[in-house]
């Protein structure tokens, strides 16, 4: 889908090492020094036992899942495909052996997954920073970060006997192992989206488990499948599930596509105001990228966010109702009644949708006092109604003294503003934060 | 409503189902073919009664939670894992049995012929894969005469052993090759079967597929994905027996979640669309709804032209959009009743290229952009914003032009009342050649034949009086705001 490449990006396209800070510094010196722990313990003490057929391919199937990363909502990045095959390597047990009714126990040291899985992950990144993308190292790292510490903890254990255990004992021990590896995968995931977008950490962990689990689960189950197939059909049955995991990810794939299309129409659509004259050209977007700095700065979720963004960028909608257009576009200028009528007519245009309800209460409520107002507004509207004030005094200027000088004007006036909302929009105002949604 | 050509045809696919099953299940024992497979064979099912129930289980569970694989009719469910498994595991009669329990789907809407006919569809496609199984495998295993030894130690030669029952892991070979044919069957066996029904059926209510041509490609590519997954029960069961469904099975549901969500996204978008250019239409009183038919029209054109499914979809926003752009026009010359000035005819002009203004950033719509900016083009290179002509004008605005001028025709302007359909067929045939592309007007007349046309409503409540619409000073800041009534 054309919506996913533009979706990795930042809006700012900020230069790679512009994007690298010091939580990302240290992600990656982590796994540079455990990736060479590995290669070194390999090279000195397992080169001798390494299946090299098993070694090869599993390493292949990494890189074919690397090579076929998947764009999640909100510009994050997986591979759960490679994920699939490095967890399957780090957990498995044995493989059919060469003589009939004989099975090759695996007993290989977790450093040698480590090194297959860091050069099927290096092979299938390279076609990604040969067309010219990113070669997503932080996500690489925390996977392979993960992997190293269910390897880690499942190697040993294999070699007291598993395999000859029951299978329940088995598939038990890696069921848990899985969920620790999806949990470092998931905090390692927030930790620097925290830190990206200015969100706090315990809403960004809560974010990223709610949108990662059907794909974590999916990948577990996977796993498991893919350890006890390979039992008995060897190293082919990759080839065999490699089909149907591809399914799996096309679907997850076209949902993040046309999510990404949706806000790229409605950014699009929202436009209609600048473009008849009825607001000034960019307040929409200015509008909405305040809104989703503030609110996240507060603390919103992100479908909260989200719903908050599309309101942030259809909230003059409402305008297409009136004959010609408010001078200036300024609807802070124009008396309170008029400002309520185009809010409830933008929010009818938008509850028309049918599926966008909360947006259409959010962009109804925009014009109420943050203040003694019966009902009281939604969060979202309140910081709409703050954003959008803002935006009609400062515009696109980025001039200190004028932004300084409305947010005095909105401290002064409580009643209109929350006072909450003014604080963090001050906060955020010179700012530049991707919103990422 | 299921139509007479239809029922026959269901009568007769259920006929012949039971037909095959009965002689498959009295033909001499070959062993494999049966139900029930041999002793004597390598690696016998333990519990081959509970394997075919776990399987029918299996499949009634994937068949009950069918996808919406698109936002519109057709849907989809991996349930040929289930009996592609029992292929292996049980043979070709117990592929059919499971398939067959098609009929006891939990779907309640299901009324008894479509039962009738998913059941016999489901039990003749496991049979079919079956028999491709068997005949693909022991072709395979006579023409390389793989010698194969049995978990048991003793050397035995596959062409002898069953191909049925739990693999031995020398087999995979062969297997797996045997295994993708019989995929490859069900796959085309299932589908050639609904596509009968299909084609019989148009235009009644009973398995509608419209759009299944649309993603057809995706359709067949995810069953036989799926399908591949009817090897991987094999190959757990001998380990974890039943559970290795319910493994299967949450994979299964993370897809099929994902799916949904894909479908639900779908379908919020195209109303978020339609609500969206709604809001848009207010603001000229005459053209309410404008957007909608035309985007239809457009579509019409498009299906009988037998453009692909993507393209269609652009088209459907493309035309839904086209006049986006004549926000950028003052209101007082669209709703202008006598005639324009220079200046005014000039700004009217810019619309399209001020449609494009808004789209150009929409990712998806490529080709669609085209056909917004240039849907006022002639053929014969009189039109604006560029003065393209004949072939250098896009495909997709050649068919927008068509739809456009044909909702115009037919609906009520502020200087003169709606045309009829008939007599707006005639303008844009005398059009066809200078104003129209021939052959896109004639799809259009033909589409026409086959489906209805929405003729949109009378305008409601009176036309606002034009002598009224006053200018506003947009100085004036005290000057009172006009709200159109939504």
């Amino acid at each position: 889908m054309a919506g996913g490449a533009l979706a990795g990006r930042t809006p700012d396209r900020m230069a790679y090492w512009q994007a690298l800070d010091s939580g990302r510094l240290l992600l990656m010196a982590a796994a540079a020094m455990l990736v060479a722990a590995a290669f070194v313990g390999v090279a000195t003490h397992h080169a001798g036992q390494v299946n090299l057929r098993a070694a090869l391919a599993f390493g292949g199937f990494i890189a074919v899942g690397e090579l076929l990363r998947l764009a999640l909502p909100g510009g994050r990045e997986a591979a759960p495909v490679a994920m699939v095959g490095a967890m399957a390597y780090a957990l498995l047990l044995a493989l059919p052996g060469a003589k009939p009714g004989q099975q090759e126990l695996i007993n290989f040291d977790a450093l040698l997954v480590i090194a297959v899985a860091a050069i099927g992950m290096t092979v299938g990144a390279l076609p990604h920073v040969a067309a010219g993308r990113s070669a997503g190292l932080t996500g690489m790292c925390t996977r392979l970060i993960a992997v190293a510490c269910v390897a880690f903890i499942f190697r040993p254990i294999v070699s007291l006997g598993l395999p000859k255990q029951r299978w329940e004992l088995a598939f038990a021990i890696m069921a848990v192992l899985l969920v620790f590896g999806w949990l470092i995968e998931t905090t390692i995931g927030a930790l620097i989206r925290a830190d990206d977008v200015g969100a706090r950490f315990s809403v960004a962990i809560r974010d990223e488990m709610r949108l990662q689990w059907p794909l974590g689960l999916a990948v577990g189950a996977s796993v498991i499948i893919t350890v006890f197939s390979t039992k008995v059909m060897g190293l082919m049955e990759l080839a065999v599930f490699i089909g149907p995991l591809l399914v799996t990810q096309v679907a997850f794939r076209r949902y993040a596509g046309i999510r990404a299309t949706y806000l790229q129409t409605v950014r699009s659509l929202a436009r209609v105001t600048e473009v008849a004259g009825y607001v000034e050209e960019g307040h929409s977007r200015r509008v909405s990228r305040l809104s989703v700095a503030v609110g996240r700065g507060l603390g919103l979720a992100e479908p909260q966010l989200l719903a908050l963004e599309y309101a942030a960028l259809m909230h003059d909608i409402g305008q297409l109702s009136l004959r010609d257009p408010i001078p200036g576009g300024a609807t802070i200028q124009v008396s309170r009644a008029e400002q309520e009528q185009i809010a409830s007519y933008g929010a009818a245009v938008i509850r028309k949708a049918g599926v966008l309800d909360d947006v259409a209460e959010l962009v109804r409520c925009q014009s109420w006092p943050a203040r003694g107002h019966d009902p009281e507004p939604p969060l979202g509207s309140m910081i709409i109604k703050a954003a959008n004030a803002f935006d009609d005094m400062v515009g696109g200027s980025m001039d200190r003294d004028r932004s300084a000088a409305a947010l005095d004007r909105m401290r002064l006036d409580p009643v209109q503003f929350d006072a909450e909302v003014v604080a963090v929009l001050g906060e955020v105002a010179g700012r530049r934060v991707p919103s990422r949604l | 409503m299921v139509s007479r050509a239809a029922r026959l045809y269901i009568g007769l696919v259920v006929v012949l189902t039971a037909l095959l099953v009965a002689a498959a299940s009295m033909a001499p024992a070959r062993g494999t073919w049966g139900l029930m497979p041999p002793a004597t064979m390598t690696g016998p099912v333990s519990m081959p009664l509970f394997a075919l129930i776990t399987l029918q289980c299996l499949f009634l569970v994937c068949d009950s939670v069918d996808t919406p694989l698109t936002a519109r009719q057709t849907k989809w469910s991996p349930s040929s894992a289930a009996t592609l498994a029992a292929v292996v595991l049980l043979g070709p009669l117990a592929a059919a049995f499971v398939g067959a329990s098609s009929l006891l789907s939990l779907r309640r809407q299901l009324r008894v012929p479509e039962r009738m006919f998913n059941g016999a569809m489901h039990a003749l496609s496991g049979l079919a894969a079956g028999v491709a199984y068997l005949v693909v495998g022991d072709w395979l295993a006579r023409r390389f005469d793989v010698p194969v030894v049995a978990q048991s130690g003793k050397h035995v030669p596959l062409n002898d052993v069953a191909l049925v029952g739990l693999p031995d892991t020398g087999h995979f070979r062969i297997i797996i090759i045997a295994f993708a044919a019989a995929a490859a069957v069900h796959v085309l066996a299932n589908h050639g079967l609904i596509w009968g029904v299909y084609r019989l059926n148009r235009g009644t209510g009973m398995l509608r597929r419209e759009g299944l041509e649309s993603s057809l490609s995706l359709l067949l590519a995810s069953d036989f994905g799926y399908a591949c997954l009817g090897l991987v029960i094999v190959s757990l069961w001998d380990i974890m027996s039943w559970f290795s469904a319910v493994l299967v099975l949450v994979t299964l549901f993370v897809a099929r979640w994902a799916m949904g969500q894909f479908a639900e996204q779908q379908r919020a978008y195209a109303e978020t669309m339609s609500a969206l250019c709604q809001a848009v239409e207010t603001k000229d009183f005459y053209t309410r709804g404008h957007g909608d038919r035309v985007s239809r029209g457009a579509v019409m054109i498009a299906r009988q032209t037998r453009m692909s499914a993507d393209r269609t979809d652009a088209i459907r926003y493309a035309g839904m959009l086209h006049d986006v752009g004549k926000l950028g026009v003052p209101t007082q010359v669209l709703q202008k009743t006598g005639a324009l000035t220079e200046e005014e005819f000039a700004a009217i002009q810019l619309h399209p290229m001020r449609g494009l203004e808004i789209v150009r950033e929409i990712g998806f719509l490529y080709e669609a952009l085209n056909g917004i900016m240039h849907h006022h083009e002639r053929i014969d290179g009189r039109g604006y914003p560029m003065g393209l002509a004949g072939h250098e004008i896009p495909e997709f605005a050649r068919i927008i032009a068509v739809a456009d001028a044909f909702d115009s025709m037919t609906t009520t302007r502020s200087y003169r009342e709606a045309k009829s359909i008939d007599v707006a067929l005639d303008e844009l045939r005398r059009g066809a050649g200078t104003q129209f592309d021939p052959r896109m007007v004639e799809a259009f007349i033909a589409a026409l034949d086959e489906d209805e046309w929405p003729l949109p409503p009378e305008p409601a409540g009176k036309p606002p009086d034009p002598t009224t619409v006053t200018v506003q000073d947009h100085d004036d800041p005290t000057a009172p705001l006009r709200i159109v009534e939504p």
